[in-house]
């Protein structure tokens, strides 16, 4: 047994070199690996579109490659292995259940760097980065709540983690900020994608009385019910869902990868990469805000464009206390900023929100 | 006019042909498929079934057979006792992840007890657990004659639902920063499955050679492996035998559930590592297919599970390497599925063509 | 908790639509499982006609041509199926288990063009006055066409099998299809086009989902409703108004739990969800007592000379 470790392990040493050496070519390999297909429409196809990006700025000096709707788990170790061996000098592993895995594959392989988005693990070769969705939340937070006339705002969360439950809050507290009768009603899909169950959730919440429907989930089947109820408006999530502009689609939250992805296939290229734990936001273009349409105020477009800049400039966070918690104990004082430590496992809801989060 | 005459004793010559000529057919439709999306076709086939065996990183993708087929054999060697009695089994997914909660449970549960029965323990557990689930169906057909197919396929679907409530819930990796997913059991030693990860070795390839062995054994040596053929091929002649068919359903679906269980343990302490939402990926559902492609023969069952395997792994690398898209993949594994299933017809029974008589 | 937020006629009509397209797709299988035949592949036949559905209607600009070729589409797959389990004498569980594979892999590569389009909408039935009614209007007035052509189709398939000779004839070719062969019916032929009307039936109710429910189209949207319409017909004991009910029951399942939790009610959404399944179980082994159960030639292959 020891022997055929022995072998094996030399084997592997060797299969290192040997991937090493295809990577000595000129051309930057660069890898992708996709948690779902990249005709998703939102998640997975922003990703692959800043892929894209990537070929269009470096052209002939990187080759880039992606194995889409790779499950989580141990075929998630493979896949990354596999390009790693293929001689990729820079992979990215663009799921939150990719993390452990790649991890483990970053190990094996000193020399190839790793870029994990929405983890936490990090290491000499493995960077993490993630985007602050929820300043683009807070943006649509304001439009929501000056936008409602039934002050019923429905939401649609994926699973009831810290990144949606942040987003939840940050909604809230600039619907509530605007329009001190606001209510949200939450509504918890247990997917990330599934259009028909999405389509029934903001059915759902049109039918009890919402008249502005936010998602956290990635199709655009919330829109297309909201458009076939008429007088109800959402947002795009992920992608810029442009196709609902003249109906309901007002603004978006679009995921756009590209400007991070460039500059660290930049860096692997002039050598000047590190390990990094990157939190982006509207100042670093991460997160971008689609155009808001005509059916938004002229008062409410100027009020909500101003916050952007805000945002991006780094002059408002949006928890800013004074703020409480759920149960009315206090969370932030007056002119407290929330850390980040805290954000990162946020599971509570902040003061007016009813219902609990399911555990 | 053709017709089909049935052959007094299967053909030996045709047993063996068939998967040549079904993977022969194969490549030729698959080839033009890929031609047809604009790919070499010579060039994809080869990646699929060449490169994981011979190719350049050969030496890490021969261990990645191992951990692809292990789960499948060892699913599909259950499955097939029951189906040559003619009782099916058909929700060993279900009996997958109640195997893998349950030993993971236990697992958790001593975590981080660094003892030698650790592990033991999770084993017995997770057999247990697949038993106990495949026991349902049993005990409902003994006691109320109610169809197994249907009882085993519904509680598929309750199991995916415990799965996601367990690994939102009381599974929770407690510093996973509030992220759906247990704990990582490779980072415990005393409960992880692997002999030796660069060889691809764990105790499920271990298990899945010895239930090999034990299946023909089974099958060939012990009165109870007669009377299970016995009652497939003739349930009259296995009453006036002596078969008593509720002792041989409680032990065959009781037997494909145990298996299936420890399937699911061996996966979520080795390759997977923790339970989350989606650690399932369908092997259950393609141990039917493996254990019919094997001719639910434990010979042919191993070899089947084997070309599975080769399918997924030469499919993730030529998605990799060649950009094909995963859904190419899909419809070249049903192809490949369709021929063999087709051409097995060939095996019992002989195609005559005879001249349509002149009335 | 609010739960006068609840508007039980929204609600109705509602889990109509979220119903419709389980229904067709069980109605579909009941007939085929009422020959004998147990196709698992109603989930990669449901897929196959969302996505011609989508492209046709996309292509054409007509919803209606849409659903003629969702039928089409998802009866072109079910051919396979035939071929395999009818001609090539093939184990029906496995042929069905390819065929989902098949189906999954073959709509994602056929529905590339087609991510982020609009389909043509389809129109909701307008009546005058009787869609405006309180109450029974929105319930009963005031959707599209193929709602009520799934509703059709179920009082359809109740009148083949109860009062025609081709009802007797499929009956009996699913119970005994050795008797049934021995009396000079060609259980091979009539098997073959149940299965047709199968697929045909999947795929209305895959475009039902990516033409009306959603719609657009996406890979794999139609997430498992076509394991669900198996279990449908098992739950309604291969008994076409029995199908009607549990369609409205597992579709009013989801839809209610939507509502609960958009209400404010804390419901373990997990338990709730295999709900029917545990349900369907539960009818079984009461049926075990009954005397409506599965036809008996169920999954067996069927030669002539045997």
């Amino acid at each position: 047994m020891k022997r055929r470790t022995l072998l094996a392990g030399a084997a592997m040493a060797l299969g290192l070199a040997a991937g090493a050496a295809v990577a000595q070519d000129d051309k930057t390999k660069v890898g992708f690996i996709y948690v779902g297909p990249v005709g998703d429409g939102g998640w997975t196809y922003e990703h692959d579109k800043a892929r894209q990006a990537v070929e269009a700025e470096y052209g002939d000096k990187v080759e880039t490659v992606y194995q889409e709707s790779v499950p989580e788990g141990a075929d998630a170790e493979r896949a990354i292995t596999q390009m790693a061996l293929q001689g990729a000098d820079l992979i990215f592993t663009t799921s939150f259940g990719f993390m452990d895995p790649t991890i483990n594959v970053a190990k094996k392989f000193p020399d190839v760097k790793f870029e994990h988005a929405t983890g936490y693990k990090t290491a000499d070769n493995v960077s993490v980065y993630s985007a602050r969705f929820y300043e683009g939340r807070a943006i649509q937070g304001h439009i929501a709540g000056n936008m409602t006339e039934s002050n019923i705002i429905g939401y649609i969360g994926s699973y009831p983690i810290p990144e949606v439950i942040r987003g939840i809050n940050s909604a809230f507290i600039h619907a509530r900020k605007v329009n001190p009768d606001v209510q949200f009603k939450i509504v918890w899909a247990y997917t990330w994608f599934d259009p028909a169950k999405e389509a029934d959730a903001a059915r759902t919440l049109i039918e009890q009385g919402a008249d502005v429907i936010l998602q956290h989930t990635d199709s655009t089947a919330p829109l297309a019910a909201a458009e076939a109820a008429g007088d109800v408006i959402g947002f795009g999530q992920a992608s810029d869902m442009a196709e609902y502009k003249d109906g309901p689609r007002v603004s978006s939250i679009i995921d756009d990868w590209a400007p991070y992805y460039i500059e660290r296939v930049g860096a692997v290229m002039d050598g000047t990469w590190e390990t990094s734990n990157r939190w982006d936001g509207i100042g670093a273009g991460m997160v971008g805000i689609g155009e808001i349409t005509d059916r938004v105020p002229e008062d409410v477009k100027a009020e909500a464009l101003a916050m952007k800049e805000a945002i991006a400039a780094g002059e408002y966070h949006p928890f800013t206390g004074p703020l409480n918690k759920q149960d009315g104990s206090q969370w932030l004082a007056e002119g407290e900023v929330a850390s980040d430590e805290t954000l990162l496992g946020m599971n509570f809801y902040v003061e007016g929100i009813e219902g609990d989060i399911p555990e | 006019m053709i017709r089909l005459e049935k052959r007094p004793q299967p053909s030996r010559v045709w047993r063996l042909a068939t998967p040549l000529l079904a993977v022969l057919a194969t490549m030729i439709a698959g080839g033009l498929l890929f031609a047809v999306l604009g790919k070499n076709p010579v060039e994809a086939i080869r990646t699929i079934f060449w490169d994981p065996l011979f190719g350049e990183f050969a030496f890490y993708y021969r261990p990645q057979l191992l951990v692809k087929g292990a789960p499948l054999v060892l699913i599909a060697i259950g499955l097939s006792l029951g189906f040559r009695a003619g009782i099916w089994n058909i929700g060993a997914e279900g009996q997958y992840i109640i195997g893998a909660l349950t030993g993971a449970g236990v697992g958790l549960a001593f975590y981080p007890l660094d003892a030698w029965f650790v592990f033991p323990l999770m084993v017995i557990a997770g057999a247990l657990g697949g038993w106990a689930w495949a026991m349902i169906p049993a005990v409902l057909k003994v006691r109320f004659g109610t169809n197994e197919i249907l009882v085993s396929l519904m509680l598929v679907y309750v199991a995916e639902q415990l799965l996601a409530s367990m690994s939102l819930g009381l599974l929770r990796n407690p510093e996973g920063m509030g992220f759906p997913g247990s704990r990582n059991l490779n980072d415990y030693a005393a409960g992880s499955s692997w002999i030796n990860q660069n060889a691809g070795l764990h105790w499920g390839v271990a298990a899945a050679l010895i239930a090999v062995i034990f299946a023909y054994v089974l099958l060939n040596r012990h009165m109870l492996g007669y009377h299970i053929r016995l009652t497939g091929e003739a349930p009259r002649a296995a009453r006036f035998a002596g078969v008593r068919p509720a002792r041989l359903i409680l032990f065959c679906l009781g037997t494909s559930g145990a298996l299936a269980g420890l399937a699911g343990l061996f996966e979520v302490s080795g390759p997977s590592g923790q339970v989350s939402i989606d650690f399932n990926v369908g092997y259950g559902f393609t141990a039917i297919i493996v254990a019919f492609l094997g001719r639910l023969h434990p010979v042919g069952i191993l070899l089947a599970g084997a070309l599975m395997a080769l399918t997924y792994i030469g499919g993730e690398i030529a998605q990799g390497n060649l950009g094909l898209p995963a859904a190419a993949i899909q419809v070249f594994q049903g192809m490949l599925l369709f021929f063999l299933l087709a051409f097995d017809l060939l095996t019992d029974y002989r195609v005559r063509v005879t001249r349509s008589e002149v009335a | 908790m609010d739960l006068s937020a609840i508007n039980p006629v929204l609600l109705i009509a509602s889990l109509m639509v979220a119903a419709t397209p389980l229904l067709l797709a069980a109605i579909g299988e009941l007939v085929a499982e009422r020959s004998g035949v147990l196709n698992l592949g109603v989930e990669g036949m449901m897929i196959t006609g969302a996505v011609t559905g989508f492209a046709i209607a996309v292509e054409t600009g007509s919803p209606l041509l849409g659903f003629v070729g969702a039928a089409a589409g998802g009866a072109a797959l079910s051919f396979l199926f035939v071929i395999l389990t009818q001609f090539a004498l093939a184990n029906q569980v496995a042929s069905g288990l390819a065929l989902t594979l098949f189906g999954l892999g073959l709509s994602a590569l056929a529905g590339q063009r087609y991510v982020g389009i609009k389909p043509p909408p389809t129109p909701d039935l307008d009546i005058p006055i009787l869609s405006d009614l309180p109450v029974v209007g929105p319930i009963l007035f005031g959707h599209d066409p193929v709602l009520y052509f799934g509703i059709f189709l179920v009082a359809g398939v109740w009148a083949l099998l109860k009062f025609t000779r081709a009802g007797l004839i499929l009956r009996a070719v699913g119970e005994n299809h050795d008797a049934a062969h021995a009396l000079g019916y060609k259980v091979v032929r009539i098997r073959a086009l149940a299965i047709l009307f199968g697929g045909a039936c999947a795929g209305l109710g895959g475009a039902y989902i990516s033409l009306v429910r959603v719609p657009q189209w996406t890979e794999g949207m139609t997430a498992g409703v076509g394991w669900i319409a198996l279990a449908l017909v098992v739950f309604a004991s291969w008994k076409p108004w029995r199908v009607l009910l549990g369609a409205y029951l597992f579709g009013g399942i989801t839809v209610l739990q939507l509502n609960l939790q958009a209400a404010g009610v804390a419901i373990p959404v997990e338990y709730l969800a295999m709900s029917p399944y545990l349900i369907t179980i539960l009818v079984l082994v009461i049926l075990s007592a009954d005397k409506s159960r599965a036809p008996a030639s169920l999954g067996r292959i069927f030669h002539a000379s045997q």
